[in-house]
């Protein structure tokens, strides 16, 4: 075990929020949707009109969809391209932070980013293979990332120009991530909810490695405080960002929810995240930029400045700082990679080749 | 019964998992031992050329937190599901025999060990 384990406000209940995912996910699956079908509508209104109230019986009862249950194709279009986009998000999330493996500033500090970059990996690999449930080969979805027509978090967009970057980023990135992704432990798709479920309890261990090296240099020396106090600057506006455009301009939100998908609208889980980092910034010291920022003793909430949402939509287009560079590095890995990914196939070739050969030698010679 | 492996579809009902995904990687089904005395339960899955790199595969993704003891890999292609489209007819035999379970007897008072 690396470092000190800090008791950060609001983790312990976020923690506990993705075990409660998970005991729900265990107590719906107990529950029988019988009753639902039993009082189907007879058979007038046809196999469709069936199969869809038996979809909608099991979503509201907040049971899973399984890979093989039938469901609209409108659903499975919208989980492909959600769950495909945040396992790109993941991969390109690896290269922000990448960027700093070969200078941590210490050899703890490196395995602790090499454990964490690879997990980045690890959470695009869980995601893939929940959307491969749903009919797409990851080859193709590799390629709709690698040709521009997915997206990934516009987040990643932005550059790492500092150690305490890789701080900022775990505390107020990560932090976005997981309050986006708490209540993804709950979505109504089976294999989803349960890679969330999984990436959530990984990510906290992100989230906590930030919060360290901000907290570590915020109390070292004035050049250190000044530079966390810079990262945080910088990250602070992207990071609300993540939350996506506010719920008056988002497109799929609605449809999302009924078929819970989605738990919360954009601004609620935007506002969670911004009462949950106050207190965290006063304990680390340093101050979130934003003058408007104060308690309003009304809504039981604090006030922020909302991001500027014209620069997301432009980075979303591609005008980011990074989008080039993001892209052009993610294609010339898979492009560097190509004859490994084919000498193993050959080789996997060569060896199932190998036991025919084999377990016909012997039989010439007793021939 | 279906032939199919436990996976979705999209419209044609196509099951990825067949050697031509992940430019010719096949799909593995991993199980996980968590610890000793427990069984191998499902926890996802992998593309890898062959059973000896699936199972290093199977490894780093789901095991770099000590999460198993062993781990099994089996081709994804190789697993026969029941299909969700007979699921009521197939397992509606056992819907009415609810004697098989003991809660189903009445013991009378005072009958210890029973």
């Amino acid at each position: 075990m690396y470092g000190n384990d800090f008791e950060q406000p609001g983790a312990a209940t976020l923690l506990d929020e993705v075990e409660a995912a998970e005991q729900a996910l265990r107590a719906a699956a107990e529950r029988r949707v019988a009753a639902a079908r039993a009082g189907g509508t007879g058979d007038t209104g046809g196999a469709e009109a069936e199969l869809q109230e038996y979809f909608d019986a099991v979503v509201a009862a907040d049971q899973k969809i399984e890979p093989r249950d039938w469901m609209p194709e409108a659903y499975r279009k919208t989980l492909v391209r959600q769950i495909a986009q945040h396992a790109h998000s993941e991969i390109i999330g690896m290269q922000p932070e990448g960027n700093w493996i070969s200078r941590a500033p210490s050899l703890k500090r490196k395995a602790i980013l090499l454990a964490k970059v690879q997990d980045e990996a690890g959470h695009g690999l869980y995601l893939y293979a929940a959307a491969e449930t749903l009919g797409i080969d990851r080859e193709e979805l590799v390629g709709l990332l690698l040709t521009g027509r997915q997206k990934y978090s516009s987040i990643f967009n932005y550059p790492t120009l500092t150690w305490a970057d890789v701080g900022a980023i775990g505390w107020l990135v990560d932090g976005a991530a997981i309050v986006n992704q708490v209540p993804l432990c709950r979505c109504s798709y089976g294999p989803y909810a349960r890679a969330m479920i999984r990436i959530c309890k990984e990510e906290s261990f992100h989230q906590r490695q930030g919060y360290e090296i901000l907290y570590t240099l915020a109390h070292g020396t004035p050049e250190q405080k000044a530079m966390a106090q810079d990262a945080v600057d910088r990250w602070w506006y992207p990071s609300l960002a993540m939350f996506g455009p506010p719920d008056t301009a988002s497109t799929h939100s609605e449809q999302s929810m009924a078929w819970k998908i989605k738990r919360f609208s954009n601004d609620d889980l935007r506002q969670r995240f911004v009462d949950m980092c106050v207190p965290q910034a006063e304990v680390l010291g340093l101050s979130i930029p934003d003058p408007d920022l104060r308690w309003n003793d009304e809504r039981g909430a604090y006030d922020y400045t909302q991001p500027d949402y014209d620069e997301l939509f432009r980075v979303i287009r591609g005008d980011g700082p990074c989008n080039r560079q993001r892209m052009a590095h993610r294609r010339r890995a898979d492009a560097d990679g190509a004859w490994v990914r084919e000498a193993a196939a050959a080789y996997a070739a060569k060896r199932s080749a190998r036991p025919a050969e084999a377990a016909a030698r012997p039989a010439e010679a007793a021939a | 019964m279906s032939g199919e492996s436990d996976r979705g579809g999209g419209p044609g009902g196509a099951v990825s998992g067949g050697p031509g995904g992940a430019g010719g990687w096949p799909l593995w089904e991993v199980f996980v031992r968590p610890r000793r005395g427990l069984s191998h339960s499902h926890v996802g899955s992998v593309h890898a050329p062959d059973a000896v790199l699936a199972l290093r595969n199977a490894r780093d993704v789901f095991t770099r937190r000590q999460e198993g003891v062993s781990i099994w890999v089996v081709p994804a292609a190789a697993i026969t599901a029941s299909s969700p489209d007979e699921k009521d007819a197939f397992f509606d035999p056992a819907a009415d025999k609810v004697y098989r379970h003991p809660t189903f007897y009445e013991v009378p008072e005072g009958v210890a060990h029973l």
